[in-house]
C-alpha cells in the first residue's frame, strides 16, 4: 500500500483526453438546446436568438474539470488544485458575456479544490493505515452520547433564560423541536418498523384540527383535547395501515403519500366542517394549569403574570410554549427509546429487517405494522395538537406534501432510527435556513445543496448508527 | 402421545401454479424424535412442500395435520404465523434469513416474541415498568444463551448478525428456530455452503436437538452425507411425486431413486424388459 502510495502517479495521457472528450460532447449535446437557444421578446415580437459563445466555452470549462477530476483520481492533486483555483479566479475576474458562466466557472472550480483535497487527504489517510474517518468517528460518538444527550437536554432547558435568545430565537428553537418531535415520531413509523410513510403530515393534521375544532364546538381546554387530538390521530393511523399491510417499499410510499393528500384535499373540500381554504381561527391558547396568558383576564380569573407577581410580557407565553414543546418531545423520545427494549419494538425491527423471517417465528405481521403505524400517527396528532395551539390559526394550507416531505428529510438525513440524528438534521435543515433568511432566494437552494452533500458523503444519515437493545456480555463491548 | 405417534401427517398435497404441477398427491408421515429428509434433484418441489407446511403458500389440494399439545391443527387452513405460534412449526431458509442488522442475541429474543408479548401485557403494561417481564425477558435471555452455547456462538451475542460468516449464521437460524420452543423443526438445506468440519457440527447438533430436545425434524438437503448418516426416514421426491419412502438403506437401493438421480441408461431399460 505505502509502495503504491509513494510511486509517482502514472497518468495515460491518451485515456484521459478520450474521457474528457466523451463528458464534453454529452453536455455539447445537452448544452446546444438548453443554453444555446433563447427566445427573447423585443417590441412585441419573439426572437430566437443563439449563444454559441456560451456554449463553446462552457463545453471548454467541462472539458478541463474533467480532465482535472481523472488527474485526482490517477493519484495528482496539485495540478487540479491549482487549475480549480485558476478557473474560479478567471470566472470571478475576467469579465465572461454571461452570469451562467461565472457560476459554472467558480462553482465548478471549488468542487475540483475540495475534491482534490478531501481526496488527497482520505488517500493519506489509508495509507498510513489509520481507521477511515467514519470508523473513528462513529465509535468516539457512541462513547460521548449519553454526554451530549445530557449537555443538550441541560442547554434546551436554560435556553430562554441565555443573553442572546430573545423572542427570535425562541421562535425558531419552537419551530425546530416541533419538527425534531415530528422527526421522532415518524423515525418509529420510518426509522423503527421500516414502513416508508410519504403521508405523515395527514396525522399532524388530523392532530391539529382535532384540537381546533373540538374546542371550538365543545369548549374543551388544551389539555383535554391534547389526548383526545392523539387519539383521533392514531386512529386515522390504523385506517391508513389496513389497506396498506401487504404493501412495501416504493408502493407503500405511494399510498401512503395519497393517503396524506386526500386528508389535505377533505380538509379543503369539507367547508360546513372545517371551514375550507379559510381555515380556522380563534384556537384557544394553552393555560398554565388554569392560568392564562392574558394582560387583563376575565373577571373572576387570574392570569399567568398576576399570579407569580410579574410584569406582564408577551415572552411568557412563548417561553410557556417552548417548553411545552420541548417537555412533548422528550415524552416522545423516553417513549421511543423504552418500547425499543419491548417486544413490540423488536417485533418492529425485525419486521424492518425481514417480514417473512418474522413470519416464520409467529409474529403476527398485521398487529405489528398497525401498532406502528398508530404510535407513530399519535405522536403526530400531539404536535398538530401544539401546532394548532401555539399558531392559533390553521388551514389546510399548512398541510402540504412540502410538510411531509421535509420532516422525512430530518429522518433520512439524520440517520433512520438515530434520535440524535433527528436532533442534528432539525438543527440544520429547519434552524438554519430560518436563521439565514436573510439570504432569501438561496435558501432553497442550500437547503437542496445540504440534502446532496449528506447524501453523498453519509448516505446512511449523520450519525447512522444502531446500538442493540440488550446485551449478553455487557460492559465487555468490544 | 406415543412416540411412534405421527407429528405431522400429510395427505394428498397437491399445488398447482398455474399449468404446472409442482407437487402431485403427496403423501408422507414425520414423527417426533426423528429426523424426515425429503429429497430429489433440483425442482422435484421440496422447497415447495416447507412454503405448504409453513403456510406461505395455501395448497391447491390437500390436508397437512400437526400434532401438537395433544390436539390437531389443521396447517393448511391457519395464517403463516399462527403456524409457528400456535402448531409450532419452526422452519429455517435456503437462502439464509437473520435480522442482518440485530444483534445476534436480539435475533434470538425475537424469536421469544408471543412469549414476552404475554409477560409484558403487549408492551402496554411494560412501558411503564411494571409487570413480570424483567423476569420472562431474564428467562428469555437464559434460553437464548443457552442456544448460543449450543451452536457456539456465545462470544458473538453482542455482534451484528450480518457480520457473522455464513457458517454461523445458518447456526444462528436454527438457534432461533429453537428459541420458538417448536414441535416440528424443519430446516431448508441446511448444510448448503458449509465446509466438511461445519458439516459434522451440524450432523452433531441436529442429532442433540432429535434426542434431548424430544422434537421431530424435516430436512430437505442435497448433501448426501448428512442425509444418510443423520436421517431416520427419507423421502425421494422427483416432478412433484413421491418416488421412494423408507430408511436411509432401502432408499438408497431404490432402482427408482437410482433413475432419478443419474438417469436411465437405454441399455438397461431392455435389459432389464427382456
Amino acid at each position: 500500500m505505502a509502495s503504491l502510495a509513494a510511486a509517482p502517479p502514472r497518468i495515460d495521457v491518451a485515456a484521459t483526453i478520450k474521457e474528457a472528450l466523451m463528458t464534453a460532447f454529452v453536455s455539447a449535446a445537452l448544452l446546444v438546446p438548453l443554453v444555446g437557444f433563447r427566445i427573447t421578446n423585443r417590441g412585441g415580437d419573439q426572437f430566437l436568438d443563439t449563444r454559441w459563445t456560451e456554449v463553446a466555452i462552457a463545453v471548454a470549462l467541462i472539458f478541463i474539470g474533467r480532465v482535472f477530476l481523472v488527474l485526482i483520481r490517477s493519484g495528482s492533486y496539485i495540478l487540479p488544485a491549482v487549475g480549480g483555483a485558476l478557473v474560479a479566479a478567471a470566472g470571478w475576474q475576467v469579465g465572461v458575456p454571461s452570469e451562467f458562466l461565472t457560476v459554472l466557472a467558480v462553482a465548478g472550480g471549488l468542487v475540483i479544490i475540495l475534491r482534490a483535497g478531501i481526496t488527497a487527504y482520505t488517500e493519506k489517510r489509508a495509507a498510513s493505515g489509520a481507521p477511515a474517518i467514519g470508523d473513528g468517528f462513529a465509535d468516539g460518538y457512541r462513547k460521548a452520547l449519553p454526554w451530549l444527550a445530557s449537555a443538550l437536554i441541560v442547554f434546551a432547558l436554560v435556553l430562554p433564560f441565555l443573553p442572546f435568545s430573545g423572542r427570535h430565537t425562541i421562535d425558531i428553537a419552537i419551530l425546530v423541536l416541533t419538527y425534531i418531535m415530528l422527526g421522532w415520531g415518524l423515525n418509529i413509523v420510518v426509522g423503527l418498523a421500516g414502513l416508508l410513510d410519504l403521508g405523515y403530515v395527514a396525522f399532524y393534521a388530523v392532530g391539529a384540527y382535532s384540537y381546533a375544532l373540538l374546542a371550538a364546538a365543545f369548549d374543551f381546554s388544551f389539555w383535554v383535547c391534547l389526548p383526545l387530538a392523539g387519539v383521533f390521530a392514531g386512529f386515522f393511523g390504523i385506517i391508513l395501515g389496513f389497506p396498506v399491510l401487504r404493501l412495501r417499499g416504493d408502493y407503500l410510499a405511494i399510498v401512503t403519500l395519497g393517503f396524506g393528500e386526500m386528508i389535505r384535499v377533505i380538509l379543503l373540500n369539507w367547508v360546513s366542517f372545517t371551514n375550507g381554504p379559510d381555515g380556522v381561527s380563534g384556537i384557544p391558547r394553552p393555560s398554565f394549569f388554569g392560568l392564562e396568558f392574558k394582560r387583563y383576564p376575565p373577571e373572576g380569573t387570574e392570569s399567568f403574570h398576576q399570579f407569580f407577581g410579574l410584569e406582564y410580557s408577551s415572552v411568557h407565553r412563548v417561553i410557556f410554549l417552548y417548553y411545552l414543546i420541548l417537555i412533548l418531545a422528550l415524552i416522545t423520545n423516553y417513549f421511543t427509546r423504552r418500547i425499543r427494549t419491548l417486544p413490540v419494538g423488536r417485533a418492529w425491527e425485525a419486521m424492518r429487517e425481514d417480514e417473512i423471517a418474522c413470519r416464520s417465528l409467529g409474529i403476527n405481521p398485521r398487529n405489528t405494522k398497525l401498532s406502528a403505524f398508530a404510535i407513530g400517527a399519535m405522536f403526530g396528532g400531539f404536535a398538530g395538537a401544539f401546532f394548532a395551539t401555539r399558531q392559533g390559526f390553521i388551514s389546510p394550507e399548512s398541510f402540504t406534501f412540502l410538510e411531509s416531505a421535509i420532516i422525512l428529510a430530518v429522518v433520512v438525513l439524520g440517520g433512520m432510527g438515530s434520535q440524535m440524528g433527528v436532533v442534528l438534521a432539525a438543527v440544520v435543515l429547519i434552524g438554519l435556513p430560518e436563521y439565514i433568511r436573510d439570504l432569501q432566494e438561496y435558501r432553497m437552494l442550500a437547503f437542496g445543496a445540504g440534502m446532496v452533500l449528506i447524501m453523498t458523503w453519509r448516505p446512511r444519515g449523520l450519525l447512522a448508527h444502531r446500538d442493540p437493545t440488550i446485551r449478553l456480555n455487557a460492559g465487555k463491548s468490544s | 402421545m406415543s412416540g411412534d405417534a405421527p407429528l405431522l401427517n400429510v395427505e394428498h398435497l397437491t399445488m398447482r401454479f398455474g399449468g404446472l404441477v409442482a407437487i402431485d398427491d403427496l403423501s408422507f408421515t414425520a414423527a417426533t424424535r426423528q429426523i424426515t429428509a425429503i429429497i430429489g434433484p433440483n425442482g422435484a418441489g421440496k422447497t415447495t412442500v416447507f412454503n405448504c407446511l409453513t403456510g406461505f403458500y395455501k395448497p391447491t389440494v390437500g390436508r397437512l395435520t400437526m400434532m401438537r399439545n395433544g390436539r390437531p391443527w389443521l396447517l393448511e387452513q391457519l395464517e403463516d404465523y399462527r403456524i409457528s405460534r400456535d402448531a409450532g412449526v419452526a422452519r429455517t431458509f435456503q437462502n439464509i434469513r437473520v435480522f442482518p442488522e440485530m444483534s445476534v442475541l436480539e435475533n434470538l429474543i425475537v424469536a421469544q416474541h408471543d412469549k414476552l408479548m404475554k409477560a409484558s401485557g403487549y408492551s402496554a403494561i411494560a412501558l411503564f415498568g411494571i409487570g413480570g417481564y424483567r423476569a420472562a425477558e431474564r428467562e428469555a435471555v437464559e434460553l437464548a444463551r443457552y442456544w448460543l452455547e449450543r451452536v457456539d456462538l456465545l462470544a458473538e451475542a453482542d455482534d451484528d448478525a450480518g457480520s457473522l460468516s455464513y457458517g454461523a449464521q445458518r447456526r444462528l437460524e436454527i438457534a432461533r428456530a429453537m428459541c420458538t420452543d417448536p414441535a416440528l423443526l424443519c430446516l431448508d438445506e441446511p448444510a448448503a455452503g458449509l465446509n466438511p468440519r461445519e458439516t459434522g457440527e451440524l450432523n452433531k447438533l441436529l442429532a442433540e436437538i432429535r434426542d434431548e430436545h424430544g422434537i421431530g425434524l424435516l430436512l430437505i438437503e442435497h448433501d448426501m452425507s448428512v442425509v444418510m448418516e443423520m436421517s431416520d426416514h427419507v423421502i425421494v421426491l422427483d416432478y412433484g411425486r413421491k418416488i421412494s419412502d423408507g430408511t436411509p438403506e432401502q432408499v438408497r437401493n431404490d432402482p427408482a431413486v437410482i433413475r432419478a438421480y443419474l438417469g436411465q441408461e437405454e441399455d438397461a431399460v431392455y435389459g432389464e424388459g427382456a
